[in-house]
């Protein structure tokens, strides 16, 4: 078979359905990772014309442009779309896009999965856009502080339409999170251990593994705001035991990794590019990882640095004030070895390297003046002003948007295979980075001089006229440039002439494939023996081309990719995917129901809605797996490897473990919301505390115990060969005793009469919810061993219940326990 | 604190340049871990250790100085916020509420009981001292002093809404004959 006949065969297999329907079927993620992009483009754009009209706004004192009203939802809705519908889906599109280019591989672990979280953050942020042309969108600032975002202060629709579009926006960052995780982990070269891999691949996971930690926290703050507003629930009223207070822990417990989540994936790309532009090797890879972990890590233990002004006591001041002076140290390391890096090769000045540069001088400043605010009297001070507000912008936009635009012009001919033709974006070079720190140098010195943020005007008199003309005028200036990049890429992607396959001589993986990358990305797959293949090899193309590597055999007619052994980079074993289905644009849309039927009260829809989402993933999983052994296949090269389906550790497995770890962490941000209101919240105790009585902890240490002995039961009949049925069986009556132990909680307390209730609702809601999710899934096990797809090596669906069942007799027990403890206390 | 940021940013913006006009650079692996001991453990690790171990001393120096003790010379009053107003009271005249005015004695600390009935909001006289919030069910305790009689101009610093603008207030410091008086109820 010659180069181009694999091609047609592989492409026959890989490539999404033609015309617009291939839109809404694709499971391919070099599209949907430029579909990601575009979306995340587009509402850049919505928030950069936000970013327009206050400017605007704030040009003149007594400006009669807008009341305070549609003020208030602009700089709302701008900071909302900025974090959460561009720069997070960015990285995600980012991802998508390029991590199984520079890891050697096919695809993401779970193609659908990209999709559904692709179009759940498409409707999602439909619907702010719809709040926001329909005049009634979020308007309590970004962060959504109660009261003033609770009912009494906030009776429209308004902050129902951020609540529930957000945490509709956040199964997408989930997803992908997952997604990322499983790939990086599993889904590589053969060869390409852990140290081989390259540095974007390391940021990444930090990144996903972080949004799966912090996120959580937001969305379970979210759920009990909205359901707060919708039911009464008093999680943040004082007067019925609440406090706002657990809201701003909640918000920045999430607020805090963000601003590094949305940082280390732009560092990860300067790690990328700077050494390509510098012509020579990244400089520390290992201290390079070790300070993007150490970040990561230390941005968790940062979170009251936001809350300085909120009476934490000194100690506690002290100690984050000290943590947040901390961080700075693995971004010091990270900077300087970049530095040392362009010291260390011959440096180009190219538009990506020239964006770098821009990153540096911003970054930099942005990082210093970070410091200054982690020192506790001075932020004081200058708290909601806006030196706040130009001190964000320099780590956001000099950190992020800054290097995802080296991305872009590095990354551009990669994407659509052509030259850069027409070089407006060195003329937008200028204007962005020149009008960027007009504005915000502009804004700093405002701030300084007691600007306050979120005023819709200020009157005359008070020296900050001149100052903010200019930071408006540099606004605009910005703009313009922004919109010479876009008309820049929409040329140059449209017309300009064919470029060659590595235009930057760079080393990784992603150059190593004909460009615009094909559906399939790699003929055949290579083997991996350092970080930079390219280098060590520059035939690696034409051999993948030909077939030389593993998997180049399309004979069998399927997707198929191999994956590796987390950290020794040795084959595992074969994984097919699944083909171009609507399945996910479909489940994305009934999800929407649970979230509409939230927003417009029609509660009926609700539960309608979750069922309609449960019949599909029926129909989704349903779909994986195989009645018989293929036993090992021929992969190339002299390799067998066993099929996905047959190994112990199947790719869903892996799944579960992250999708629990973002699960645990929302149980864990629900266990501390529990305590912090015991001991923090004025109005405790609450009248009476809930007895635990015999029959609920007896109903629940059983049903615990039956569940986990019979999965593990049924898994040892299946290895003997024999029937799991009995095992089956008691596992289910297990769950249904744990959902009998949680539904006594409910049965005896009040959801709205005091926070203590409250919670005691939500803990056990979330155990029933658990209990009925295994029920379900025992039950959907059964059908699959009933219909042959579990049995013989094919047991790994038997595997990923038995981690379902065990973390929901953890959080079981530990739920109901600290549900019933100041009852036993007392 | 401005200045030492200013230098530091020199110093690496200086870096930069200095990579550019130099030319290329002997590459092996003996050379990379020389240079990793320069720039990562001296200049990364170091060199930020080293300035932030000073920058984090002086912060809580200063924040320790700015903490309310006890003495006798300590008055307290309480102010009160709400959607868009602010009321005050006092610990040595009981019952005596003023609106939008908080009177103080000039030249002695004052302990402010910051506090909210409706949103959060902040109290923040620039002049004075630095903001401290007011949270429902929470009252948090900032001191302040006027070192001379005078109007000192307040805000709220924590947005609350549609009247976040104009939710201002004045501090009134007296001399010790003023503050008898206004004890005494002469001004309300």
């Amino acid at each position: 078979m010659n180069a181009l006949r694999r091609h047609r065969a592989l492409t026959r297999i890989w490539a999404s359905d033609p015309g617009w329907k291939g839109w809404f079927t694709t499971v391919n993620h070099t599209d949907l990772g430029r579909m990601f992009l575009f979306v995340a483009v587009f509402f850049f754009v919505i928030g950069g014309i936000l970013a327009m009209l206050i400017r605007a706004q704030l040009a003149t004192p007594r400006s009669a442009f807008v009341g305070p009203d549609i003020y208030n939802q602009i700089f709302t809705m701008h900071g909302t779309i900025m974090m959460f519908l561009f720069a997070i889906p960015l990285f995600e599109g980012l991802a998508v896009y390029l991590l199984p280019k520079i890891l050697g591989t096919r695809d993401l672990a779970f193609p659908r999965l990209t999709a559904y979280g692709f179009w759940c953050y498409v409707f999602g942020g439909s619907l702010l856009i719809v709040s926001l042309l329909a005049g009634i969108a979020p308007d309590s600032g970004w962060f959504m502080y109660p009261p003033l975002s609770s009912r009494i202060a906030s009776p429209g629709i308004n902050t129902d339409f951020w609540l529930l579009g957000i945490t509709f926006v956040e199964i997408s960052a989930i997803c992908a999170s997952v997604e990322i995780t499983v790939t990086v982990l599993r889904y590589r070269a053969p060869g390409m251990s852990l140290p081989r891999m390259p540095i974007f691949a390391w940021y990444a996971l930090v990144t996903a593994v972080m949004i799966l930690t912090g996120f959580p926290p937001l969305i379970l703050g979210s759920i009990l705001l909205e359901l707060e507003r919708a039911f009464g629930m008093p999680f943040f009223q004082v007067e019925h035991g609440g406090d706002s207070l657990l809201w701003q822990h909640l918000f920045w417990l999430f607020g805090h990794p963000e601003v590094y989540i949305i940082f280390l994936p732009a560092a990860g790309v300067v790690s990328m590019i700077l050494p390509v532009m510098a012509r020579t090797t990244l400089l520390g890879y290992g201290w390079i990882v070790a300070a993007a972990v150490t970040l990561g890590v230390l941005s968790f233990g940062l979170w009251v640095h936001h809350m300085f002004t909120t009476g934490i006591p000194h100690m506690g001041l002290a100690f984050f004030s000290a943590a947040s002076t901390l961080v700075a140290v693995p971004t010091g390391v990270q900077i300087f070895a970049w530095i040392g890096t362009i010291w260390k090769g011959s440096p180009q000045l190219k538009l990506p390297m020239m964006w770098i540069l821009a990153f540096f001088a911003t970054f930099v400043i942005g990082g210093l003046t970070g410091v200054m605010v982690a020192v506790v009297p001075f932020d004081w001070q200058v708290h909601d002003t806006h030196f706040i507000v130009a001190h964000l912008h320099y780590v956001l936009v000099g950190g992020f948007v800054f290097p995802m635009l080296a991305a872009l012009y590095y990354w551009m001919p990669h994407a659509t295979g052509r030259k850069r033709f027409f070089k407006l974006g060195e003329t937008a070079f200028w204007l962005i980075s020149i009008g960027f720190h007009v504005t915000f140098l502009a804004v700093h010195w405002v701030g300084l001089l007691g600007q306050r943020r979120r005023i819709h005007t200020y009157d005359e008199g008070q020296g900050w006229e001149v100052i903010n003309l200019v930071a408006s005028v540099g606004g605009f200036v910005t703009a313009v440039g922004f919109a010479l990049v876009i008309v820049d890429v929409a040329l140059n992607a449209a017309v300009a002439i064919r470029g060659s396959r590595d235009p930057w001589q760079a080393g990784t993986l992603e150059w190593a494939m004909p460009t615009p990358p094909p559906a399939y990305n790699f003929a055949s797959l290579p083997l991996i023996e350092s970080r930079n293949p390219l280098y060590d090899d520059p035939d690696l193309p034409v051999c993948l081309v030909r077939g030389e590597g593993y998997l180049g055999d399309p004979s069998r007619g399927r997707r198929e990719t191999l994956t590796l052994e987390v950290a020794s980079g040795k084959p595992a074993y074969v994984v097919i995917f699944p083909t171009n289905t609507a399945l996910p644009i479909l489940m994305a849309f009934v999800t929407g129901g649970i979230f509409v039927g939230m927003l417009l009260k029609l509660y009926w829809l609700v539960p309608l809605a979750a069922l309609g989402v449960a019949a599909i993933v029926v129909r989704w999983v349903w779909s994986l797996g195989s009645k018989r052994d293929e036993g090992p296949l021929e992969v190339g090269r002299g390799l067998t490897l066993p099929l996905a389906s047959e190994a112990a550790d199947p790719p869903g497995w892996w799944g579960s473990l992250f999708l629990l770890l973002a699960n645990a962490t929302l149980f864990g941000s629900l266990l501390f919301g529990y305590a912090f209101l015991w001991t923090v919240a004025p109005n405790w105790p609450p009248p009476n505390y809930l007895e635990p009585g015999l029959v609920g902890p007896a109903l629940v240490l059983g049903g615990t115990a039956l569940s986990m002995a019979g999965i593990r039961l049924a898994r040892w009949k299946l290895r003997c060969g024999g029937g799991p049925w009995l095992g089956l069986l008691l596992s289910v009556v297990g769950a249904v005793g744990t959902g009998m132990a949680a539904g006594t909680l409910l049965l005896r307390t009040s959801f709205d009469a005091h926070a203590y209730s409250a919670t005691i609702w939500v803990i056990g809601g979330y155990v029933l919810f658990h209990a009925g999710l295994v029920g379900g899934m025992i039950t959907f096990l059964t059908l699959r061993a009933a219909a042959g797809y579990v049995a013989g090596r094919r047991v790994g669906e038997a595997r990923i219940v038995q981690l379902w069942i065990d973390y929901t007799a953890a959080v079981a027990l530990l739920g109901l326990g600290v549900a019933w403890l100041p009852g036993v206390l007392t | 604190m401005l200045a030492g940021a200013t230098v530091i940013f020199l110093f690496v913006m200086t870096l930069l340049v200095l990579a550019f006009s130099r030319g290329p650079a002997p590459a092996s692996a003996q050379a990379d871990e020389a240079r990793e001991k320069v720039w990562i453990v001296g200049l990364g690790i170091g060199f930020s250790v080293t300035v932030l171990a000073a920058l984090l001393t002086y912060g809580l120096v200063v924040g320790e100085r700015l903490l309310p003790r006890p003495g006798p010379e300590v008055v307290t009053v309480r102010a009160e916020g709400r959607q868009w107003a602010w009321s005050f009271s006092y610990a040595d005249a009981p019952g005596h509420v003023t609106e939008g005015v908080l009177h103080i004695p000039a030249g002695r600390p004052v302990d402010v009981q910051v506090t909210t009935v409706d949103v959060i909001h902040s109290f923040w006289v620039p002049q004075l001292a630095g903001k401290l919030d007011a949270i429902p069910g929470h009252v948090n305790v900032l001191r302040i002093e006027a070192w001379a009689p005078g109007d000192y101009a307040g805000v709220s610093s924590e947005y609350n809404g549609p009247g976040y603008k104009d939710h201002v207030f004045t501090v009134r410091a007296h001399d010790e004959a003023g503050w008898i008086a206004f004890l005494a109820g002469g001004e309300r």
